[in-house]
Parts: structure tokens; sequence; C-alpha cells
């Protein structure tokens, strides 16, 4: 028996299974993540079918009517739930959407389940989505458009029809607010400080005055015409209105302007439900928040994100590798280097968070303070770039993850083979010339290597981001088509802030809760196509030197 | 040894003398040290070459090792100079310090004089990649880049700032016929340069070097990564190249010196024991040393 043993343990079986079991535990606490916040996060945009009921909260109690949709149930003992007339030890309680905040105050609500009673699935129980107060939850009564009000017949068409119609007039208004009259605005600012630099030269002669008076009368009139079209759409806009009855039999009357859509899930086939959902889905992809950040897309956050990334690479690859070169291949080896060395691979230990300390305090209070004062000195004391942005995030991760980079290069330069350089060199090559047309060449899928650390370090990082430029609600994408079209100094909105502001910030927690895991969900993928992408471009180069480095 | 090092001093000595004597007459000239070489009785014709290198009274440090002592030697233009002697024994160094391959090394200091067309090559002013134009190397194992193989050939030229796609394809077309690579790779001059053999990637790199038009080309154990085949053909190439380019070798193969070079020097310990035509060399040695080392009683 303990020769078995001693034979199994000197055999290396154990270590084997061992390794094998740490792997396989890896992956499944991986696997296992990912699956939990794509379940929770997708199942989101699932239109559930809505339940119409009575319910008591006690036997006795008087009865209240709820429409809503099941989110989510537990179980509960008597204790906990608060000791209630109806018999048992445990109750089962459930999470419902009920909707109707403006109504009831809170969107959701626990019901025992004891207590539901006359429970129905009626076919035109309506959900409404709304910009402002939520969900509501009812059945359509009435519909007026231009004056007359339909009460029979086909309502529902005509409220679909109704909505449409009042969407396309909201996106026509947002398009004249933000797009033309957001340029005229911006045309007027850039007047503003014109005069205002004028101001400050001392020479303001009244041509130029006359000039400029000239430019501000022109966008006047301009925005003179846009906020007659305004009034007029507005109107249109704001006159049908439809009258719903809630669960209960009161009745409330809606105006069509703050109705998204409206569906009837009860109604809805399987094919159906699965466009809807997709059409939810490419909503949450493509629109802007709403309802602080608990409805509507998370677009700008997406954006920033990726932009952010974008430009932090950009920065980050050229700084690092230059760094690298000297480090390798020009800094004589002495203990000197050897010390800058352990300096910047400490750097990569340091939390992000000082990261963010020091940005907001050297790069916006002093760089940005200073690039105010001798750039935009006519918009002070408002700050362009003294105060968080763009620039400085990508900046502060640059230097958050410049030793990535620097590690990972010098890595690479020194896995070119002597024998490639002294082959440059002896051709008449300068070192300079075998750096830049050989060496750097060779080394590119280490850089690549390095990106990729930097990159996936970078996207997900939150703490630094806070300080020095990401904000709860951005008003405008940092990329537009006003000039310069890469507005460097706007603040910007970031998926990993959105999940910490959504999760912890967020008023209607239960509303948030799905969006916190949809966000994570899309933080991750958005990881993984970043990263797969450059993995692709590394592996391409990889396999072409690859042969040159075994030498 | 301390006699075979006065021997070969004398030699260069003089020959050091008869090219200063001559520096203002002819860039290429003749010298005449036959009578003073000549110990077995044999006209040496070394004396009568064209000197493309001359080494004189050369010293190099590893440090605070001494690697090479008191080189004194002509290395014959348009002709093949092979270097033999045991591992260790400086003939690849001596070969690097020819287009200043040693620079790479911190450690490395030199004194004394190497002289290339008339001008020490460790002159401050001499520009090193200049000379490395003019002093071609291939190295003991093959070392294209990670380019095509058209790229590689015209990396020189790319380098030298000529990018005119005729001119490129031109150089391109002769020096991969100079290098014998011509005929196998001329359908596939797109193909990255890893995919050849070995031989074939050694005649790339030759073609490479000759792609510059150098003066000189310095192989360093060009054949000892290949197989027999390759090595044939490497040593036909150089029985060819030696029409255009001085062409120095340095081999650990005693039959490849035979057969390939006019004139050999043995070396041993950082010193030059013998420099003489290949023939007399092989057959009838100055030195008790080269013989036991050619004979293979060495040690």
């Amino acid at each position: 028996m303990n020769t078995q043993i001693k034979n199994w343990f000197s055999s290396g079986r154990p270590y084997v299974w061992l390794n094998a079991g740490a792997v396989t535990v890896s992956a499944i606490m991986v696997i296992g993540l990912l699956l939990l916040i794509a379940v929770r996060g997708l199942e989101h945009f699932w239109p559930a079918d809505i339940a119409v009921f009575d319910y008591y909260a006690e036997p006795d109690a008087e009865k209240v009517s709820y429409m809503g949709e099941y989110i989510d149930r537990d179980t509960v003992t008597r204790a906990r739930a608060g000791n209630i007339k109806y018999e048992g030890d445990e109750f089962t309680r459930y999470l419902l959407k009920i909707g109707n905040r403006d109504v009831y105050g809170l969107d959701f609500a626990w019901v025992i389940g004891a207590g539901i009673k006359n429970e129905s699935y009626p076919e035109d129980a309506t959900i409404i989505e709304r910009r402002e107060w939520g969900n509501l939850h009812g059945f359509i009564k009435s519909v007026t458009v231009n004056g007359q009000t339909i009460e029979s017949g086909d309502i529902w068409q005509t409220f679909q029809e109704t909505v449409e119609a009042s969407n396309k007039i909201h996106e026509e208004i947002r398009h004249i607010e933000k797009d033309l009259i957001g340029a005229i605005n911006y045309k007027m600012e850039r007047l503003r400080l014109q005069e205002r630099r004028l101001e400050i030269k001392g020479n303001k002669t009244p041509e130029e005055l006359a000039d400029l008076e000239s430019k501000r009368a022109e966008l006047q009139s301009e925005y003179n015409v846009y906020t007659e079209q305004l009034a007029k759409l507005y109107k249109e806009f704001n006159e049908p209105f439809f009258v719903a009855v809630l669960a209960g039999g009161k009745e409330k009357t809606v105006n069509f302007s703050i109705v998204v859509r409206a569906f009837r899930p009860n109604a809805m086939s399987v094919f159906d439900k699965i466009g809807f959902y997709f059409e939810k889905l490419w909503e949450f992809l493509s629109d802007e928040p709403r309802e602080a950040n608990t409805e509507g897309g998370i677009f700008p956050a997406i954006f920033g994100t990726v932009l952010m990334v974008i430009i932090m690479s950009i920065l980050v690859t050229p700084f690092g590798v230059v760094a690298a070169v000297y480090l390798r291949e020009y800094a004589s080896q002495g203990p000197f280097t050897r010390l800058v060395r352990i300096a910047v691979n400490n750097l990569a230990g340091v939390p992000s968070v000082v990261y963010g300390v020091f940005g907001l305090g050297f790069f916006v209070y002093f760089l940005g303070g200073s690039i105010d004062q001798l750039f935009f000195k006519a918009s002070l004391p408002a700050p362009t770039f003294g105060t968080p942005g763009l620039l400085w995030a990508s900046l502060t991760l640059a230097i958050l993850t410049v030793p990535v980079v620097i590690v990972a290069t010098e890595e690479g330069l020194s896995r070119v083979p002597r024998a490639i350089r002294e082959g440059s060199l002896a051709v008449g090559a300068t070192k300079a010339e075998t750096m830049w047309r050989t060496v750097l060449p060779m080394t590119a899928p280490a850089m690549i290597t390095g990106l990729i650390l930097a990159v996936a370090r970078a996207a997900g990082e939150v703490a630094p981001l806070m300080l020095v430029g990401v904000v709860k609600l951005a008003p405008s994408l940092p990329l537009d088509a006003n000039a310069p079209f890469l507005h460097l100094d706007r603040k910007f909105m970031h998926l990993g802030f959105h999940i910490y502001d959504v999760g912890f910030q967020s008023p209607n927690v239960e509303a948030a809760r799905p969006l916190v895991y949809a966000t994570a969900l899309l933080l991750v993928l958005l990881i993984i196509v970043l990263n797969l992408t450059a993995i692709r471009i590394r592996n391409n180069l990889r396999e072409k030197y690859r042969a040159a480095e075994q030498n | 040894m301390q006699q075979n090092k006065t021997n070969t001093l004398e030699v260069d000595e003089t020959g050091e003398e008869a090219v200063n004597d001559n520096i203002d007459s002819t860039p290429t000239h003749a010298i005449n040290l036959g009578n003073i070489v000549d110990s077995s009785g044999e006209r040496v014709t070394l004396a009568d070459e064209k000197i493309a290198i001359e080494v004189s009274d050369f010293n190099l440090f590893y440090g605070d090792k001494q690697a090479l002592k008191s080189i004194n030697m002509t290395i014959p233009e348009k002709k093949v100079t092979a270097f033999i002697g045991p591992s260790g024994c400086g003939k690849s160094t001596l070969l690097r310090c020819f287009n200043r391959m040693n620079d790479l090394i911190d450690s490395v200091s030199v004194n004394g004089q190497i002289k290339i067309d008339d001008r020490d090559i460790f002159d401050k002013t001499i520009n090193v990649a200049e000379l490395r134009r003019r002093v071609g190397m291939v190295f003991q194992k093959p070392n294209p880049f990670p380019k095509s193989i058209y790229e590689n050939v015209a990396y020189g030229l790319r380098i030298q700032g000529v990018n005119d796609r005729r001119t490129l394809d031109a150089v391109v077309e002769k020096s991969l016929k100079g290098a014998a690579l011509w005929d196998e790779v001329k359908d596939r001059l797109d193909d990255l340069a890893m995919g050849l053999s070995g031989g074939q990637q050694q005649r790339l790199v030759i073609a490479r070097a000759i792609a510059i038009e150098p003066e000189i080309i310095l192989l360093d154990e060009p054949a000892s990564a290949l197989d027999p085949i390759s090595t044939l053909k490497i040593e036909e190439l150089i029985y060819e190249l030696k029409e255009k380019f001085t062409i120095v070798i340095v081999t650990h193969n005693m039959q490849q010196a035979a057969r390939v070079s006019d004139y050999t020097a043995y070396m041993y310990l950082g010193e030059l024991v013998e420099f003489n035509d290949t023939s007399t060399l092989f057959t009838n040695p100055n030195e008790k040393m080269t013989e036991d080392y050619i004979t293979g009683r060495y040690g």
C-alpha cells in the first residue's frame, strides 16, 4: 500500500493532476464570470410578459392592483418577511417592475406570493417607454390627435403611428437644437473669444468690431430662423396625447412627446420578441443614456473609451519605444541604466489612483493651466485645458502604461540576433539606419505585445480617470463636425466609470442593476476585440520574423 | 615563437617602406619583398601583388587581455587570402578589424595601423559606414534580413538612398547572378529570404555584400554551417569573385584554405606565425608550428 502511494508520487502523476486542476479552476472561474455577466446583462433586454393582478399585503388589507413584469424571486423566513398574517414559515417574494414611477413613487416592488390574487395576462396590456418617469404600464383608452379623439376601433394602430410621427419630430428637433444651433453657439463662442483677444491686445479697431458685429448679426438671424422652426415643431410635437387606464382603474393623460416606444409583450409571438430584443440591444449600443443613465444606451461611453484608448496608444507607443531603444541600444549599461530600469519596472506597480493624482496636479493644473495662460487667455477664467479632459486622461493612462511598453520593447530588442545587426552594419548602414530598417521592424511584434498589455490595462482603468477627465454624462462627444473636429479638451464618458456610476450612484438601484452587468459585459467584449485585433497583427508579424530570430 | 615573429615583422616592415615610397607615384603599386621571404628557394609571388590592406604593428585588446599581438601583413588585391589557425587564435578578430566590426564591442581597444587605400581606417576622420560599404563582410551563419529576397539584395543600395526601381532591378539581378543564385530564385524574388536553404541563404548574403560593389569582401568561415554540396558551391563562387574583389577568408578547414586561397596566413595565440602563398605554406612551411598544425600534430 505504502509503496503504491510512493510509486504514484514518484511517477509525477499527482503534479500533473495538480496542474490540470489549477488550470481547470482558473478556466471555470473565468468562464463563470463571463457567463454570469452575460446572462444577467443580456436578459435585461428581453420583453417579459406583464401580469395584471390584485395584491393583498395582508389577508385583510385593502386591495391594490398592480401591473408589471416579474424580475426576480426569493424565499424568506417569516421573521424577514416582517411577521405577516399569512400562514406558513417561509414566503416566496417576487420582485416586480411595476413602472408608473409618477404614480407609485418607485417603479419596482417586492410582493409576497401569497397575496397575489386574480392574476391574468391580458393581450392589450401595454408598456410605454417614456423619456421621463420611466415606463408606463397600462391599457390605452383613447388617443387624441389633431383635436380628434379616437376611443374605439384600431386604437393601437393609431397609437403606434402617432408614436412614430412624434419620434420623427423629436429627431428633427434634436437635430436642430443639437447640431444646427449647437454649431451656431460654437461659432458665437469663437466670436466672443475673438473679441476678447482683441480686447486683451488692446487694439480694438472699429473696423474689426464692426466685422465681428456683422458676423454676429448673421449668426443671430440664422438662429432666429431656427427658433421659429423649433416653435412650430414644438407646437406640433406637444399637441397629441393619449389617456391610459392603469391597473386599478386610475386614468392618466400623457403627451406623445415623451413617448419613446410602446409594446404589448403579452400579444407578441416569440419571433416578435426576438426582433424586439435586438432592437433594444441596438438601442443600448447606439443611443444616448436617459433617466440618469438607467435607460437608453451607452454609446457615448463606448465611444469615449475607444477614443481614449486610441489616443493613449498613439501617445504611449512612440514614447515607450524610444525610451526602450535608448535604454537597450544607446545608453551604456552601467549601474545608472540598471537603476533606471528598476525604476521603470516599479512604475508599473504604482497604484493607478496615484497616477490620477499626478495627472490632476501636473497635467491638468500645471500644464493645462500654463497652456490656458499662453494660448487660451481669451476664454479665461473659464479653463480650456486647465480642467480635466480627454487629452489629460489619455496622457495619464499613457504614463501609467508606458513601463509595460518599455519592458516589452526591450525584451524584443534583446531578441533581435546580433547577426542581423552585424549584417546590416556590414553593408554600410549606420547604427541608426540599422535600427530603423531592420531592428525596429523585427521588434514590432514585441511592441505590439506591450501595446496589448497597455490597452488591456488602460481600457479597464477607472480610478485615475475620475480625477482627470471622465464624467457621468458628457453633453457632447469629443469628436464632432465643428473644427477642429477632435476636441481633446472635452470631458468624456467611459464604460468603466459608467459601471461605477450606474451601480453605485444611481437613484434607481433595481433599474440600474442589469445595466451594470450589460455594461460590464460590453467593456469586457470591447477589450477582447481590441486585444484580438492587436494579437492578430502581432501574429502575422511574428510569423514573418520567426525564422530570422532562430539564427 | 619569437623568431617567427621577427621573421614576419621583417617582411612587413620592408613592405611598409616600399608602400611609403610609392604613395605619391601610383595608387596601386607593386612592392618587392620576394628576396626576404624566400627561405625555401622558391619564388614568392606575394611581393609582386598590389596591396589592398596593409596592417602594421597592430595590437588589439579585449579589456586587459591582448588578442592580437603586433600583427604586420599586407593583403594582396584581387586575390584570395585565407587565415587559418586554431580556435581563439585571433583570425576572426583580425578579419573583423578590417571593417571595424569590433567597434561594436565596448571593451575593445586597438593600437597600430590598418591601411586601406593608404588611409588608416582607425583615423578619426574615417566614416565607418563608408568603410563598411567598401569592405563587405559575410558571416559564419547566413544572416539574411527578414525581408524578401529582392529587398535583402537591395538593402545596401536603399541605405545609400537609391530607390529607383530600374536601377535596383538591374543591381539585384547582377548581384544574384554574381552570387550564382539567380537561376534558383529569379521566379520568387518577393518571397521571404528565410524560405531559402542554408546554402542559398549564404549565397544571398554574398549577393547582398557584392550588390554595393565593395573593394574587399571579408568571409568569416562562410561555409562552416553548410553541407558539403553548398560548401562546394560557395568555394566555386569565391573562385569567381576574386576576379573582381579582394577576398579575405577565415576558415577552420585547411583543405578549404588550400583549395580556394592564393595566400594563407597561419595564426596562433594572437600572433601571425607565417604568411605565404598557399602552396608554399602547405607544402613547405617555414615554421615548425605551421607544419605541426597543417599536418594535424598541433599541440
